[in-house]
């Protein structure tokens, strides 16, 4: 296979604007990290908002995290840093064109990824039997419960927004298996399997923050 | 005399507008000097340096001294022009200590005032000229915003807070009053008059509009019918705190931290009672909103802030306490 | 095929494949990924949205005419102005030169074949197309009556207008902006042609890049912020409802968070549109390039410090109130130093005044005015009087539409013969530009005024002693109006029946001028030869000396 700049272009591997694939590479990981940075300016509002509230109300807020499930909680982040780690095998092992060892942890990442979802579902069920659910069936009584449905309010916002990106990420690994399975992604061309890799691991690092705010701190 | 009629100047009304305005127009004339300059200097080099002419085209040499100069130079003048500005900002924020409250409710779209002695105007608000006068203003619903450009005062009446603002009105006359922050459908037509009267005149004023109780005696009646004193009274069954003199003191609280029990603290308690739990004490309150409008409220703030040591009961009477008027 | 730098003025015989007869149809354009077609489509939409603005505006003027109200309801003139200032800030201003003139020149003038992203360049387009197209329809079948700036608790809890849709709307168009920006941020850094180094940059690409890191930064949170007044209408739990323990102070917080860098948004590309106008019309090196690159960078990160000096009066602590004071008064400084060396560049020049320079040195002075009556608000002892007055809607107008709306149609201007590869008519263009420059006077002039007299904005009707300077206003707006008219008959006229023009016809440096006008598909067919930026003591490459 010709690997020159021209063959690789010609092949459709390096687009029209870039010089060579090493460029094609470079830049979309640079966009991948500017993009990043924008998730982190948007869930940034949520923390924002979350810190002023908690300051305003703080023992509600303790209150509040002692409805939240801790293990199923915990198991998500558990969950969320495997699949973290799946990932990254799968990004360091498409240098070695292991195409089915590849396919097979990103399968396994999505599946986790779902996972997540699954059990969050679950929690959101609980809560509703629980009456927690803002603006559906919420009713708390007792001198915290408006507070308390502010922290709901901010669990909900922060969680549902924070799902639809795995969910979101769930889907782009899936296409990247798909891809890396049809050797469209391999080792000549691993650029969106890193820029996917990227954008989990953000994914990640976002519920590593919301578990302690809203899980840990009543307890 | 009335702020009608077409004025390039507007009056200055208020005991701070001419410092007001001293700053104003010095900034207008800074910065008519600056916009004069640069466009005399624009011009001059547009046409002495226009296409054709044989001026001299060698380029200039070292530019760093002058950047720096028109950099450094401008920011000492800003840096000049923020000092002045925050000697009359502290002085603005400053109310006198002597300054009577009058409180105004603001609502969808007019301005309740309440003054002291029970008087009672919707849209006008009287005020004696050389005495210093503090507004204690919350909303009832949005955000409004007072507004009297004749004495260069403003400030956005929230719900649920009080803000205030204060002025001594320096000119008899009438001035506009506006709502300046948007509120909804009738907001342009939010608005009235501030009528500034000599105290003698503002003493009768007083008189003729009393309404047999002053607001703290409204506050008082108030403290009973809603069965406040069941609870915070001296033979209450209930463990409530005692709101004797409350006003001014510091409370702690059930989170280890201290507040003082100003306008904001009452009136959370009152509305909000969840918010801040006095230490030592179960949190059963009931909430007052729905129950309460903010006008009552400010009625039973001041009832207790005339049970502080030192006042006489109900010390702001019905009848005008300027200047020689007997209590 | 030859494609040196030509005579200037002299017209091509034979058009080349350019970028236009590259593929025809109208698929081709819809699905085009070409950054020059795409900031086609952007300049058409905006000009869109900017008739729509335009006529609310119109609508509002002829209202103020009389006190009490000629034209409009008070409940349609509040959904006119949410609409003006909608439509005006988020579909017009904010995209009007970073996606028709940023994305049509920056690959062009660091030697790049197109932008780093050209797929995502196209869905951000149609981002905004759905967005404002959604936006604008909800803004029209009901209305929003708030204004642009979405106050709580009455938009919370108080307004019963489609605010929940039009934040939808204009949170998707948000992350149009965030990927434009996202683009030029990536392309400044990775497909800079061998030998553009960062300080031989034009300093529209310098301004381009500058905008581009608030647009990024800031407008995530405009949507997250949105997204919280939607949710809060919704569950009603009072996040910002002070009846509900809420602070609606935390969403002006939140809001202006965002909304101050905006203003930068809009008037970076501005200057970086001028920086490049003065030097080619002056025939002069832009003075001091490098404070010029400083005062960029810096406005756009100390316009990130600044959004409290909109709340002076809000209710904010006086310690909150000092800090963002001191900033405000600061970040004066990089802009008077922009206009400082615009004028120094003049010096020792040989100035010629054609249209695009009309605008440039118009935008100079109305830019200056408008930026000054900012210092005063920033005296919070000046702002308390003047806040919500016409004082304040003259000062922005003063930097929105006599700043950056002028420089905007310079650029059009400057750009055009490259853009298009026709020359427009000299002669009505001049008369348009300085029938604006009066017209825009005329109109916002007798609103600094007006603010100083105490006239508050969002005003529906007003006290009779301020009819005459409303009424000079009104008027001064009417030829403003017929001044924005004129360039739309005299460019479309050009399209058809203007000469043609050569590859520089402004005799200007910069890569943009060493191609053909309009250039090809892939930008430059021989590669073009980086000079230092703004060479005018250097002949153009290609041409004898």
């Amino acid at each position: 296979m010709n690997s020159t700049a021209a063959g690789m272009r010609a092949r459709g591997l390096v687009a029209e604007q870039f010089d060579d694939v090493e460029q094609q590479r470079a830049t979309s990981q640079f966009g991948m990290w500017v993009f990043l940075a924008t998730e982190v300016l948007f869930f940034g509002v949520l923390f924002a908002g979350y810190a002023v509230c908690r300051v305003r109300n703080p023992e509600a807020f303790l209150l509040g995290s002692q409805h939240t499930e801790i293990v199923f909680g915990a198991v998500e982040a558990g969950i969320l840093l495997l699949s973290s780690a799946t990932i990254t095998f799968a990004v360091n092992l498409i240098a070695f064109d292991q195409r089915r060892w590849v396919a097979a942890l990103l399968v396994l990442t999505a599946l986790l990824g779902v996972a997540f979802l699954v059990l969050h579902g679950v929690e959101y069920s609980h809560e509703y039997d629980e009456h927690l659910m803002v603006a559906v069936d919420f009713a708390q009584h007792g001198p915290h419960a408006r507070g308390i449905e502010l922290f709901f309010f901010l669990y909900y916002a922060m969680t549902l927004y924070h799902s639809l990106h795995v969910l979101v990420g769930v889907c782009v690994i899936m296409t990247m298996a798909t891809l890396v399975w049809r050797r469209r992604i391999r080792a000549e061309y691993p650029t969106p399997l890193i820029l996917a890799g990227l954008y989990w691991h953000l994914v990640d690092i976002v519920w590593i923050f919301l578990f302690p705010l809203m899980y840990l701190i009543g307890r | 005399m009335s702020a009608t009629g077409l004025h390039f100047l507007l009056p200055e009304a208020s005991a701070n507008a001419h410092s007001v305005d001293v700053l104003w127009w010095s900034m207008v004339g800074l910065c008519a000097a600056i916009a004069i300059g640069v466009f005399v200097v624009m011009f001059v080099f547009c046409i002495r340096y226009r296409k054709g002419r044989p001026a001299d085209h060698h380029l200039a040499r070292e530019t760093l001294p002058v950047e720096l100069t028109w950099t450094v130079v401008p920011f000492l003048i800003f840096m000049g022009v923020f000092a002045w500005s925050l000697v009359l900002y502290a002085r603005s924020r400053t109310p006198p200590a002597d300054a009577e409250t009058i409180y105004v409710v603001a609502k969808q779209w007019m301005w309740k005032i309440q003054h002291p002695g029970g008087q009672r105007e919707i849209n006008t608000l009287h005020v004696p000229e050389g005495i210093p006068i503090r507004l204690m203003m919350t909303s009832q619903d949005v955000i409004h915003s007072f507004y009297v450009p004749a004495f260069r005062v403003k400030q956005d009446v929230l719900p649920d807070r009080y803000t205030e603002l204060w002025f001594t009105a320096t000119r008899i006359g009438d001035y506009r009053l506006f709502c300046t922050q948007y509120c909804g459908l009738d907001h342009s037509r939010m608005g009235g008059e501030v009528i500034v009267m000599s105290p003698k005149a503002y003493a009768g004023w007083l008189d003729q509009h009393n309404t047999g109780t002053s607001l703290a005696e409204q506050g008082a009646a108030l403290f009973r019918a809603k069965g406040c004193s069941g609870c915070h009274g001296p033979n209450a069954s209930v463990h409530a705190p005692d709101l004797d003199g409350i006003y001014g003191r510091i409370v702690h609280l059930s989170d280890g931290s201290t507040v003082v029990a100003d306008d904001r603290y009452i009136h959370d308690s009152i509305m909000l009672p969840d918010k801040q739990i006095v230490a030592g004490y179960a949190p059963i309150m009931p909430s007052f909103s729905g129950e309460l409008t903010e006008s009552q409220v400010l009625a039973i703030i001041a009832y207790l802030k005339s049970t502080r040591p030192g006042t006489a009961p109900a010390h702001e009477s019905t009848k005008g306490t300027y200047k020689g008027t007997k209590p | 095929m030859n494609a040196t730098v030509l005579t200037p003025g002299f017209p091509e015989l034979e058009p080349p494949r350019t970028f236009y007869t590259h593929k025809s149809g109208l698929l081709s354009w819809l699905l085009t990924t070409d950054h020059k077609r795409i900031a086609i489509l952007y300049a058409i939409t905006i000009t869109l949205f900017f008739i729509m603005g335009g006529v609310a505006a119109a609508m509002m003027r002829i209202n103020l005419v009389e006190p009490n109200g000629a034209l409009l309801s008070p409940e349609t003139y509040n959904k006119t102005f949410t609409f003006h200032g909608v439509v005006m800030v988020w579909f017009f201003l904010i995209p009007s030169i970073p996606a028709t003139l940023g994305n049509f020149l920056l690959p062009l003038m660091i030697g790049a074949r197109d932008l780093a992203f050209p797929r995502l360049n196209l869905f951000s387009w149609y981002l905004f197309v759905i967005g404002g197209g959604f936006t604008v329809t909800c803004l029209i079948l009901g209305g929003v009556d708030t204004g642009w700036t979405f106050y709580t608790p009455y938009s919370t809890l108080f307004s019963n207008t489609n605010v929940i849709l039009v934040a939808v709307g204009v949170f998707v168009t948000g992350f149009s902006t965030i990927l434009t920006g996202l683009n030029f941020i990536v392309t400044t850094h990775k497909l800079r042609m061998p030998g553009m180094t960062w300080f031989k940059l034009p300093l529209f690409v310098w301004g381009m890049y500058a905008v581009s890191l608030v647009m990024v930064l800031a407008t995530p949170v405009l949507a997250m912020t949105l997204s919280l007044i939607g949710l809060e209408r919704v569950a009603h739990v009072g996040i910002f409802d002070p009846a509900l323990g809420g602070d609606p102070l935390l969403f002006q917080h939140m809001f202006w968070f965002y909304s101050h860098p905006a203003v930068y948004i809009m008037i970076l590309p501005a200057m970086g549109v001028v920086s490049e106008i003065i030097p080619c019309f002056a025939r002069r090196k832009i003075f001091g390039y490098q404070f010029m690159v400083y005062a960029l960078v810096g406005i756009a990160v100390i316009g990130f410090l600044v959004w409290g000096h909109h709340m002076f009066v809000a209710g904010m602590s006086p310690t909150a109130v000092l800090v963002f004071s001191i900033l405000s008064f600061t970040i004066a400084v990089p802009s008077a130093i922009k206009v400082f060396n615009w004028t120094a560049t003049l010096r020792r020049g040989q100035i010629s005044f054609e249209a695009p320079m009309l605008y440039a040195l118009g935008f100079v002075g109305l830019f200056m005015i408008g930026g000054m009556s900012g210092l005063m608000l920033a005296a919070p002892a000046l702002d308390i009087p003047l806040h919500a007055t016409y004082f304040v809607i003259a000062h922005f107008h003063y930097v929105m539409v006599g700043g950056t709306v002028m420089a905007y149609l310079g650029g059009i201007h400057y750009w055009w013969p490259k853009i298009t590869g026709r020359l427009y008519s000299e002669a009505w263009a001049k008369f348009a530009a300085i029938l604006m420059f009066f017209g825009f006077n005329f109109t916002f002039f007798p609103q600094y005024v007006l603010g100083y007299l105490g006239m508050p904005r969002r005003y529906h009707a007003y006290p009779p002693q301020f009819q005459l300077l409303n009424i000079l206003s009104s008027a001064g707006a009417s030829i403003l109006a017929v001044s924005y008219l004129i360039p739309v008959l005299y460019l479309g006229w050009s399209l058809f029946q203007g000469a043609r023009a050569g590859n520089n016809p402004w005799n200007a440096r910069g890569l943009e001028w060493q191609t053909t006008s309009p250039p090809p598909k892939s930008n430059f067919l021989e590669r073009p030869v980086v000079q230092k930026a703004y060479a005018y003591d250097e002949p153009a490459p290609g041409t004898p000396a």
